[in-house]
Parts: structure tokens; sequence; C-alpha cells
């Protein structure tokens, strides 16, 4: 792990990082896929630190990603869900957050739907804090869990040419992923309808393209974003129908696919639209090991933003056993 | 009691020249010379003795908003920064849109630091539905209305008001001003920044440029049509300003105002999501920043406004969309436009004395020569004097400033209302 990982407080964004950090955490995060294959897949090395998440918009994936990390690092953990919160009562956001290091939480994990929500925290509070998402702007876990995935798969980003398919205006995923695998030395294309593209992009590190047939042949990688049926009432495209047509990885289009080509989807999918059950499950797509990597890579950074870096030998007290956490 | 204002350069619409300033028991100026002393004598030596500022756009919040700004602090705020009158806005709760409001606003500004010039709404609740009763409001003395906060989004409510005010101006004695915030809401709504560079990259949802030039265009077209007085707030974008230049050059009776924030502060600041930059309309690139300034060099923009729009602590403390938008303006703006408008001194006084006191309609009291005669409304300042924003050392009960912790040049040291000296050496008297 760099120096300059180790010395960095929170985790809000890919924005900011090296090509180094980067490398630093997904290099920890095979440590902790080992620990994830263990037949105790825990270790002591948060004990006693309180890991809180608080989720401001709804998430069982990444929510029950960071638990299940933070129990395998023996964490304990607090759960604050909007729905049982007091925001809705007129306290401020900074109110909420005050209360909850008052709990002693040494980490805050934090998924909203607006942008910058984590950077707000960070400002009003001594935990560390993580970006679990916050709102079309960032969701580095995500991005770190995605690298880690392809590097899984293929060895090195560098040079790969990684296509990135949809709704990209309004995707954290998108925005933390096109500067992460620039870092990592992928050439990154856009493709989407206009409406569904950032509305400007001068500086991106990317090309866009509105044809995916075209495209395909090309790709080592293809990340289908999820589609969200707002995007129709909301007149960025006319239907899912259209838009499946157009867009979706379905079997024709996936035979225009490398062999070795790797097929990404964050998850939950709408199946027939980004891409069809066939295609889901076809051995070029790695979502389910996105799924699992999430687990480890989300390991990795709280280990870095919390732990000693000491103690990740098995755990023997077996005071607090609990298996799968 | 008289009061000199000693060894200062007078700076009007006259010219300059250094005289002292004898201000006598009926809030006049008695007398203008050199070497004159009274019963209190105040320091103006290496300082500029100005018409009081007057600002055509400010949120006093009250009545309903009291834990914000009260119209009394407020006008504390403004005396600091060299106000001597008060434009304010009728989005207070309930709205200034009958003569109920605006006669408690105009009670409750009788005490104040300041003079308060009480606007009304166009329509009834800024709903932007019914005419507000604007014969009544003309007949109490109102002659600026709007529905500052939004814009009146139905072209043919507008149409009709704009018919119905060139009616009242013989009422009023002078043309009936009717203040726009340009903002089509179908294309601003969702929105809480510029859309562009910044908030793609932000992924905060932005509203574009066009949806404050689209009714810039639209209200130009209808003043064409109607006659009225129109006058823009707040232009932000480089559009809107080269159009409200083409409607002057046509002869159409419009006039515009231009914030301190926007020709000082640019989108990129919102990087930090930290929603005391969050304003309506928002922040804009340094093309519009650029722009703004050329309309305030080249007279297209009339004066130079604050929209100083306070809110709590509490409510900043949220993220960037769900904050309140608005920033606080009036203890910051004239060393703004000495910093960051590309102007001189006597271009600012312009922009932010005479000009926008004659809009206001109150051109008689502010904004007048530094002569014998003339209303005492005045304010002293320091071209040189450096100092540094702090919010909560300010007047207003909120702390809002985008300025917080800036060093900025050109300091108020006295400010002199209606005769009466109510800021001395840089300290409000009441």
């Amino acid at each position: 792990m760099s120096t300059a990982v180790a010395t960095r407080r929170h985790l809000l964004g890919i924005d900011g990082m090296s090509r180094g950090d980067i490398e630093g955490i997904l290099d920890l995060t095979d440590t902790f896929a080992e620990v994830g294959r263990r037949p105790i897949p825990k270790v002591p090395a948060l004990r006693g630190r309180t890991v809180a998440s608080l989720f401001f918009e709804d998430s069982t994936r990444t929510r029950m990603s960071f638990e299940t990390a933070a129990k395998r690092l023996s964490a304990d953990t607090m759960t604050f869900t909007a729905g049982s919160s007091s925001l809705s009562k007129g306290e401020s956001l900074r109110d909420t957050v005050e209360v909850i290091g008052s709990y002693g939480a040494d980490a805050i994990v934090v998924r909203h739907a607006m942008a910058g929500t984590a950077h707000r925290l960070a400002d009003w509070t001594d935990a560390c804090v993580i970006n679990a998402g916050d709102g079309c702007h960032e969701h580095p876990t995500q991005a770190l869990l995605d690298c880690y995935t392809l590097r899984e798969r293929r060895g090195d980003l560098d040079g790969m040419r990684i296509g990135i398919v949809g709704d990209i205006r309004n995707s954290r995923v998108a925005r933390s992923n096109v500067l992460a695998f620039s870092l990592l030395g992928a050439e990154v294309v856009l493709v989407a309808p206009p409406t569904l593209l950032p509305p400007s992009i001068d500086g991106w590190p990317v090309t866009v393209s509105y044809d995916l047939d075209a495209v395909l042949p090309n790709l080592d990688a293809c990340y289908l974003l999820r589609m969200q049926s707002e995007r129709i009432t909301e007149g960025l495209v006319p239907s899912m129908r259209e838009y499946a047509t157009d867009y979706g990885l379905d079997a024709r289009r996936a035979a225009l696919l490398s062999a070795d080509a790797v097929i990404l989807h964050p998850g939950p999918t709408n199946p027939g639209v980004e891409l069809t059950t066939a295609v889901a499950t076809d051995s070029r797509s790695v979502i389910l090991n996105q799924v699992s990597n999430g687990v480890s890579v989300r390991m990795a950074v709280l280990f870095m933003l919390l732990g000693s870096g000491m103690d990740l030998a098995p755990d023997q007290s077996g005071a607090d056993q609990e298996v799968g956490g | 009691m008289s009061l000199v204002l000693r060894g200062g350069t007078v700076v009007d619409s006259q010219g300059e020249r250094v005289l002292d300033v004898e201000i006598g028991d009926d809030g006049r100026i008695a007398s203008v010379g050199n070497d004159l002393r009274g019963d209190i004598n105040l320091d103006a030596s290496g300082c500029v003795v100005a018409p009081g500022f007057v600002d055509l756009h400010v949120h006093l919040r009250e009545p309903g908003q009291e834990d914000a700004e009260t119209i009394q602090s407020g006008s504390r705020g403004g005396a600091l920064g060299g106000y001597t009158a008060l434009v304010a806005m009728p989005n207070t709760e309930p709205v200034a849109d009958c003569a109920a409001v605006v006669e408690q606003v105009r009670h409750l500004g009788a005490a104040a630091l300041c003079e308060i010039v009480p606007t009304a709404a166009m329509t009834v609740g800024r709903l932007g539905v019914d005419m507000a009763p604007m014969g009544e409001l003309v007949d109490m003395g109102v002659g600026i209305f709007t529905d500052d906060g939004t814009g009146v989004q139905d072209p043919r409510l507008m149409r009709r008001i704009m018919e119905y005010s060139t009616g009242l101006s013989a009422r009023l004695g002078r043309p009936v001003v009717l203040a726009q915030h340009c903002e089509v809401s179908a294309l601003a709504e969702g929105g809480y920044m510029h859309e562009g560079d910044w908030s793609s990259r932000l992924g905060i949802p932005g509203q574009p440029a066009e949806a404050e030039e689209l009714m810039v265009m639209r209200d130009i077209a209808l003043v064409r049509l109607t006659g009225a007085h129109m006058h823009f707030q707040h232009l932000s974008t480089a559009s809107s300003v080269a159009m409200v230049r083409g409607a002057k050059a046509a002869g159409l009776p419009v006039t515009a105002e231009a914030t301190t924030h926007h020709f000082s502060l640019t989108d990129a600041a919102c990087a930090s999501f930290d929603p005391v930059f969050k304003v309506h309309p928002p922040l804009r690139t340094d093309d519009d920043v650029a722009a703004v300034r050329r309309g305030l060099a080249d007279g297209t923009i009339d004066a130079i406004a604050t929209d100083h729009a306070p809110h709590t602590d509490h409510s900043k403390e949220q993220p960037f969309d769900s904050a309140p938008p608005g920033m606080l303006g009036l203890e910051t703006a004239f060393s703004l436009a000495l910093e960051d408008s590309g102007l001189d001194l006597p271009e600012i006084l312009a922009l932010m004395s005479w000009r926008p006191a004659a809009i206001a309609g109150i051109g008689d009291r502010h904004g007048t020569p530094v002569v014998a005669g003339s209303h005492a409304n005045l304010c002293v300042i320091d071209p040189d004097e450096t100092w540094t924003v702090s919010g909560r050392a300010m007047a207003s009960p909120s702390s809002n400033t985008p300025y917080e912790g800036r060093t900025l040049r050109g300091r108020v040291r006295h400010t002199i209302s209606a005769g009466e000296p109510v800021v001395v050496d840089g300290e409000a008297m009441r």
C-alpha cells in the first residue's frame, strides 16, 4: 500500500486519487479475497472499531456488502436508514451526522441521493467517511471492485478498450469508472444516445459513440449501466423497448464481442433491457464476480482507513465468532 | 446639532472635489466647503464621501423568516455596507401581494437604519396565476412589482400585467417598474447549479443558461408590444447581457441589474459541494462573468445589486441539492465591486447609488449630488482599508457569505442615513 493511501482519511471519490492509490487498494484486496476463501472468513483486524452505515437511499446490495466486509474484519456495525431517521423531523444532515459520531463511529459509510453528501459529512465528523454513492456523482468502491474484477479476469487494465453503455448522465458508477479505468491505462468509449450523456464531457478522457454495433467488435470489456424507468417519464428516451433495441446487449450483439471480452453490470439488472438473461449467464459475464469482489474491496478500504496495518491472522479468540458475518 | 464630515474627497454624479460636508438637523446637507466645524465631527480623511448606496434587490425575510434576517438586522447590514436604501423583495411569508403586508414592511422599515423601499408581487401569492391588486398598491406608493424567486411563466398573463402597469404610471407619477426574475421553470426545474462542465463532472443536476435567456427574450418582445418598463433582475449569462444591450439600442424601456457574485464567482466554486455557493440564478462560467463585467462597463447593466439572501446555518447544513439558494451580500458588495468588477470608483458609485436610485423612484433623496439642500444620505468609504470577511461577524443572524476568509479592499467608515450617523468608524450605532 502506498503512503498516499495510508494517510488518506476518507474515501470520497476516485477524483483526486492516483494510479498508485488505486493499485495499492487492488493489491490489498488480494489479501482479503484470500480471507474470504477461508473456512472461517474472519480476521480480528478491526476489533473494537465501529462502522456506521448511513443509507439515505435504498440499497440492499451495497449496504450488505459493506456490512459483510465490516463483520469479516470483526468491526462492530450500526445501521441508519432514512426510513427510521429523524431527518424527516426537520433535523439537518449535520445534526444527524454529529449524533452518529457521538455514538463512537470510527467510519461512516454513506449513501445519499444527492451529489456531494459524503464530502459535506467529511467536514462535520472526525470519523472516516466512505462514499457509498452520492447522487449522480461518484461510487468509488464500485469502481474499485470493477477494476479488481477486470484485473482478475484480464491481468491488467493497461491498454484495454472499455465501453460504458447507457445512462451515463445519471450514473455515479460511470463517473467513477471513467476516472478509474483511464487512470489504470484503459481507453474508454461512452455509448449512449445524446440525452443520456452528461451535458458536457469537455476534458473527459473518453470518446463517444451512438452506435453500439460498431463499437462492440473493438471492445475488451463492455460495461452496461442500469437503465431506470424514470428516464422515460423524464423524456430522455422514448421507451424501454427502443432503448433495449438500440443499446441492449442481446445474443446477436454479444456475438460481436470477442471471445475473451468481459461483460459487466453493477446490478441489479433489468432482464431484457440492458442485457438478456442468456447474455447475463454467458461465460464472459462477470456480474456475480463483481458482487463477491465487492466484499473483498470494501474490506481492503475499511482496513486501509481504520486498520493498524497489522493483524490479518485468522481469528483465534472464539469469543464472537460468526461464520460469514 | 450639526454634523460635519471632515477632510474627505466628495465623489458624486458631478465629479470629484475635496470638501467638508455639513449636515443639519433637518436631515439635509446644510453646506459644503472647507474647514467646516460642527457639533459632531467625523473624520473622513483619506476617504471618499459619496451618495449612499441603493440596493435594488434585497431579501429581508420579514415577515416570516425572522430567524434568518429581520428588517432591522438587514438594514444594519446595509448601513455597514454603505447603503442608505434597500429595495425589499416581496417573497416573504405571507407574500407582499396586498396592502396589509406592504404596510407592515413599511411600518417595520420606519425604525430601520436605512430607508426600506417595499415592493409587491406581480401575481397573487407569487403563484403566477392571478394579477395582484396593482392599482391599490400603486396608490400606496409601490413602484416596483416582482415575483422574484420565480419568473411569471405564463406569457399571456405577463403580457396583461405589462399592459395593465402602463395604465398605472400616471397615478404613480413615474413609470411602474416590473422586475423579472428570468427563469423558465420547465427548463430550470430540478437543476441546482449552472449546467455545464462543472455540473457534468460533479453530478449535480444543472439548469442551462437558456432557462434565463428564453425569458429575457420573451420579455423584450413583450416590452416591444406593450411599452411597459421592464427591469431585468440579476442578469447572469452572456446572451442575456447581449439581448438587453440590443433592446436598449432599439430604444426599449428596459433596465437591468447584476449581482456582485455574478461578476466575482464562477460555477467552479460548486466543486466544494458547499451550498453557500448555491444561488439562483446559478454561478456561471468565466465567459459569463466577463460578459457581465462588460455589461456593467458599457452601460447595458444599470445597477450592481446584491440579491442579499440570508439563510440560517441550519438550512444550509444540507446536501447541495436540498439546501435553499441564496447568499449574503450587503456587507461585501462595495469591496467586491472595487476588487472584481474591473470598474473604477466613479463607475462603481454610479452603479451602486444614483442609477439604481433612479430605477427605484427614490432619486429625489438618494444618489443626489453632495450639495447644500440635498438629503443627507451619504457614505464615507476608505478605498484602501483591507478587511477579512467573516459571516459570523456580520449584522445578519445568518452567516452564508461565499467570501468567508477572503481579504478584501475597501471598507465603509461612516454611513449617514437621513442625516443620522448610523455607522461611525465601521460600527453600527444602533
